[in-house]
């Protein structure tokens, strides 16, 4: 028997259900409603409502990407210096929450955010000028770090552990002291880690529909939320998929960059 | 000593923030007023009226059963895949990774709306087939990059052996290669079980009426107002799978063990 041929039933079934979709996106986003072909969906995306959208998703996206960044980067050096268990770390943050619907959980956000809601009863005790976010582009922010955080952890720290404890060694007998070890040895080796937690939470704060729409009111409008309307409310697929091109843009720019970074796919998060 | 205490600090304030909601979540599903801003007093009616709910307990079946069915077979066609891997040529290889990386990367909405129009153009009737089919899809990629890296370290002269020791191909790979792979194909399953039960997007496009599964139906309440049940629901789930992780991370072997 050919072992080759093994691979035959996954090839077909993303050459049915993966390529051949993806194909479908660009006939209805290049086409019209006749079947004449057409730049305007795509052109469609320069109009000021879909602009203001697409804007501020992107302003959000990035805001929580560099959020999560921050937050990620001394989680997972911390984790990595503890020798914790790396299947149990990544149980606890990545896995088990999930099995509390994401719905829910970012719902669980107003209960928490509201004027009323728990953190601001806590903050009036003690005293404490009370927050007032929800409904506001800053929750839904939270709601990208809060929902994406792990998909940032998780890539640097399999990075990061994989890092030879000589060369850091090494590195501080030659009279490096901690910071300049971080600098020059320390964060060079981890920029794979970094460019695919980069890529794993940007790509789906940009395109987040459902986030907006639970923690953002019904006041704003990312991208996603004017493509789901485009899809499920006005029917007009062809806009929908024009605008589904011009997303799918940045997310090949992004992959583009992740490929030439992460020659070897160390740093695949999972 | 001042530099671990700020360090655990740090790590139990990121805990507190990804955990907040659930805690939130359960101590919800003990309220008695309606209203999730209010704190009514402590009751167990919502656990009561929960399995009495045919609606929440329908969608609650068609969660368990899509995700069941998807991981399963996404697990028997990844793990095949892999096995296919080591005598590919290069390229193939680089084909075939790139296949599986797309829904990966791709953004879920993208993947939701694009099966949506394959489905309709195929005419397939929307509902728990299309469902399944979109899951199966999604849940693919997750089996093989759990399967595929314990392949690379597998090692060929041991099924060699076995075949000149007299075993058919079959006996073969169920005696030799299958146990050794045994451990990624369990977490590949488990992998892309959990990615099928917390789908939203992706089922949300990809569903037809009269069909929903948990997800979908709590999108459908989040603007009415989410039924107390469905928090005891999430709280039960989740304390389930809470005691099975403690239970198989803490077994006396593995105490042995360390």
């Amino acid at each position: 028997m050919n072992k080759k041929l093994l691979s035959a039933p996954f090839l077909f079934w993303s050459g049915l259900f993966i390529i051949v979709p993806l194909l479908m996106v660009f006939y209805y986003g290049l086409t019209d409603k006749t079947g004449a072909f057409t730049f305007e969906n795509i052109a469609a995306i320069s109009s000021p409502e879909h602009l203001k959208a697409l804007w501020e998703a992107v302003k959000l996206s990035v805001l929580s990407t560099i959020i999560c960044l921050i937050l990620a980067y001394p989680l997972a050096m911390i984790l990595c210096k503890s020798g914790s268990n790396k299947t149990s770390f990544m149980v606890l943050i990545f896995i088990l929450p999930m099995w509390m619907n994401f719905l829910l959980r970012t719902f669980a956000w107003l209960t928490l955010l509201e004027k009323t809601g728990v953190i601001n009863t806590l903050l009036k005790l003690v005293g404490l000028p009370t927050l007032n976010i929800i409904n506001t582009p800053g929750a839904i922010v939270l709601g990208m770090v809060y929902n994406f955080l792990p998909f940032m952890v998780l890539p640097i720290y399999n990075v990061l552990i994989k890092i030879d404890k000589n060369v850091i060694n090494a590195a501080r007998d030659l009279g490096a002291n901690p910071f300049q070890t971080f600098m020059k040895i320390t964060l060079p080796l981890s920029v794979p880690g970094i460019i695919s937690g980069i890529t794993m939470v940007f790509v789906p704060a940009l395109t987040t529909f459902i986030i907006s729409t639970i923690l953002g009111g019904s006041k704003i409008l990312l991208i996603g939320n004017v493509i789901e309307q485009e899809f499920t409310q006005t029917g007009n697929w062809h806009l929908g998929s024009g605008l589904s091109i011009v997303l799918m843009m940045f997310i090949i720019f992004n992959m583009v960059i992740s490929a030439v970074t992460d020659k070897d796919g160390e740093a695949q998060a999972l | 000593m001042i530099k671990t205490t700020a360090q655990k600090i740090y790590v139990a304030l990121i805990f507190i923030f990804l955990y907040a909601p659930i805690f939130t979540l359960m101590v919800l599903s003990f309220n008695a007023s309606k209203t999730r801003s209010k704190w009514g007093g402590f009751t167990i009616k919502w656990y009561k009226q929960l399995f009495q709910n045919e609606e929440i307990m329908e969608a609650l079946w068609n969660t368990l059963l899509i995700a069941f069915l998807s991981a399963l077979i996404a697990t028997i066609i990844g793990t095949i895949t892999c096995l296919a891997f080591n005598y590919l040529k290069k390229s193939n290889r680089a084909i075939l990774l790139g296949m599986a990386n797309i829904p990966m990367l791709n953004a879920e909405i993208v993947t939701g709306i694009s099966l949506m129009l394959l489905f309709i153009s195929l005419g397939i009737k929307f509902g728990f087939m299309t469902i399944l089919l979109a899951h199966i899809t999604f849940n693919i990629p997750y089996v093989i990059l759990s399967v595929l890296p314990r392949m690379k370290q597998l090692n060929p002269s041991t099924y060699e052996a076995a075949l000149d020791l007299g075993c058919n191909q079959w006996q073969a790979f169920f005696k030799v290669t299958f146990p050794d792979l045994l451990p990624g194909i369990l977490s590949g399953f488990l992998m892309a079980f959990t990615m099928s039960l917390d789908d939203f997007v992706i089922t949300h496009f990809t569903k037809g009426p009269g069909i929903d599964t948990l997800s979908t139906k709590i999108y459908t309440e989040v603007k009415k107002g989410i039924k107390p049940e469905m928090y005891s629901l999430s709280t039960i789930i989740f304390v389930a799978v809470l005691v099975l992780l403690l239970l198989v991370n803490y077994t006396p072997k593995d105490k042995k063990n360390k």
